[in-house]
């Protein structure tokens, strides 16, 4: 099995509080990891030390077998790394095609281009994207005007469009409907497997079902690891979780 | 359609306008490609800049220095005090950009204060206060650009061709990347873009505008004074922006015309003229925050409701 991440010892402290405390990992290429863990275990600084928005104290991040843990977050997005956010970022202002062909623009040579205009391929596959997504008819609307759950998916179509190796979904059904919490399970669950996907989320009825394999961390350090069965079996869980 | 209705309209104002309104065109057209140029900052990258005056002062003071303390020819001077000026863009770009919002203002305006104090001190090159002076027009083409119509058409090419060069550039790819950055930085990292990279190619792009509005502004003056890179000069290009209003291409042609009109007219008529022009910023602030374009367009479409049956 080829490795798709593979994270050693990483640490990173705010003033002297530890938020991740000699963290390893490793995810298989095609794998679906789950990462959970009450408030404040860490995970989404975890997510922001891979991406490269921190930057790490101690420890190793390699992409691929690359060390990428130097790198600007930029960069490893052009090395195939891509993410959501909890809190959505998009550019509400701007129609859905236009935040996803900005998405397809960062990876290519065209974002450098200083007196052409925006060309049409790259709205044409905006929308293709989209249409993933089920939000192809809602490409001319700005996103100041769409409902919180088309939103979210247009943060998966972003994510999406730059065709990542890893994906790194945090909270990605966060504050949905059910209805909502459903069309986006199904939209994670048809991600090809050629996309490696790690994922935060704290709805463990929905997320349990897509993961092959669950990582929990507490207090920044990882207590548990193993299989959907395993980690619902391991005491260590149940304490986190339930206090005893 | 508006814009060529504007460029003709320009075009003919000499054939009714005396000559004191020729040359205050002029001016307007020219502080109009400065304003432009903070505008690519502040409107379409969110950087707020307080030392735009440096580029245009520099520049000027370059093309003035080379023609009148070593005899240059005007064709050698334009190119070599643009290449200059910007080439000191990269630099300050380098300095300056290690900060955004309110740490990059104060880093623009310290480093043009620099310049504006060295102008002021270094009288051996500068005159100091005494500036430069005796300069002489260009003549492309063997045209006597003395007089005020020439001399304006001269100027309305430039103008003309400078806001549509920085117009091309913001609808461009590369602009729309530009706003991305002003609006949501951290996403635009996490999209593949080095927002680092775009903002310092926009400052040195903009920095290279304000240095051809530099050579248009000792070119019109034939004269250049260390004022020219001071902190009211700066300023005075960033309130024409906000006046006209920042972000979008209409915006700092109305706010440039705004303070130079207040600047050159009401000041012939009023005492107190500052006064005048610190109300009128007062007014637009209150009633129009985005600025006079987009506040005339939203009354506009306000009005095309309410005439609606």
């Amino acid at each position: 099995m080829v490795e798709a991440l593979n994270v050693k010892n990483l640490k990173k402290s705010f003033g002297g509080l530890p938020a991740i405390n000699d963290v390893s990992l490793t995810v298989q290429a095609g794998e679906r990891r789950l990462i959970i863990g009450p408030n404040g275990a860490g995970k989404t600084t975890f997510f922001n030390l891979l991406t490269g928005d921190l930057a790490r104290d101690a420890g190793t991040i390699q992409l691929f077998g690359e060390e990428v843990g130097r790198l600007a977050t930029y960069r490893r997005v052009h090395r195939g790394l891509a993410r959501t956010y909890q809190i959505i970022t998009l550019f509400p202002k701007d129609t859905l095609e236009h935040n996803v062909a900005l998405s397809l623009m960062g990876l290519s040579r065209m974002r450098w281009n200083v007196f052409g205009r925006v060309p049409q391929t790259f709205f044409d596959e905006a929308r293709t994207v989209l249409g993933r997504v089920g939000l192809d008819g809602a490409a001319k609307r700005p996103i100041a005007e769409v409902a919180y759950g088309e939103k979210r998916r247009v943060e998966i179509a972003m994510a999406l469009a730059q065709r990542p190796k890893v994906l790194l979904l945090d909270e990605p059904l966060a504050g949905l409907s059910r209805e909502e919490r459903g069309q986006v399970k199904a939209l994670v669950a048809g991600i090809p497997r050629e996309t490696t996907v790690i994922m935060i989320e704290h709805d463990m009825d929905t997320a349990l079902d897509l993961a092959d394999r669950i990582t929990v961390l507490h207090y920044g350090r990882v207590i548990v690891e193993g299989t959907r069965a395993e980690v619902v079996a391991d005491p260590k869980t149940r304490e986190v979780y339930l206090g005893h | 359609m508006r814009w060529i209705v504007l460029i003709v309209a320009a075009a003919l104002l000499p054939l009714v306008a005396g000559e004191y309104y020729i040359n205050l065109a002029s001016q307007i057209i020219i502080f109009a490609v400065f304003a432009a140029s903070i505008n690519l900052l502040l409107g379409y990258g969110g950087l707020p800049t307080l030392g735009h005056a440096a580029y245009l002062g520099v520049a000027a003071y370059l093309s003035a220095w080379l023609q009148l303390k070593l005899g240059w020819s005007q064709w050698t001077t334009a190119p070599v005090a643009l290449l200059g000026t910007t080439v000191m863009a990269c630099a300050f770009g380098l300095i300056a950009l290690r900060a955004t919002g309110l740490g990059f203002l104060m880093l623009t305006l310290a480093l043009s204060q620099v310049l504006w104090g060295t102008a002021y001190r270094w009288v051996a090159v500068t005159d100091g206060d005494n500036g430069l002076r005796g300069i002489v027009r260009p003549a492309p083409f063997g045209l006597n650009l003395n007089e005020a119509m020439p001399f304006y058409y001269f100027i309305l090419i430039i103008g003309v061709v400078a806001i549509w060069m920085m117009a091309r550039f913001v609808i461009s790819p590369f602009g729309a990347t530009l706003a991305g950055t002003r609006d949501q930085p951290r996403r635009m990292s996490a999209l593949g873009y080095d927002v680092w990279m775009i903002r310092w190619v926009t400052f040195v792009y903009s920095a290279f505008w304000g240095a051809v509005s530099g050579l248009m502004f000792v070119y019109y003056h034939k004269y250049i004074h260390p004022v020219s890179l001071s902190l009211a000069n700066s300023a005075e290009g960033l309130l024409a922006v906000i006046a006209g209003g920042s972000g979008t291409l209409a915006g700092p042609l109305v706010g440039a015309a705004i303070v130079l009109l207040l600047k050159n007219w009401a000041s012939a008529y009023i005492e107190r003229w500052n006064m005048l022009l610190g109300f009128v910023f007062v007014f637009i602030v209150v009633f129009m925050p985005e600025g006079v374009v987009p506040g005339v367009k939203r009354l506009w479409r306000r009005f095309a409701v309410w005439l609606k049956p």
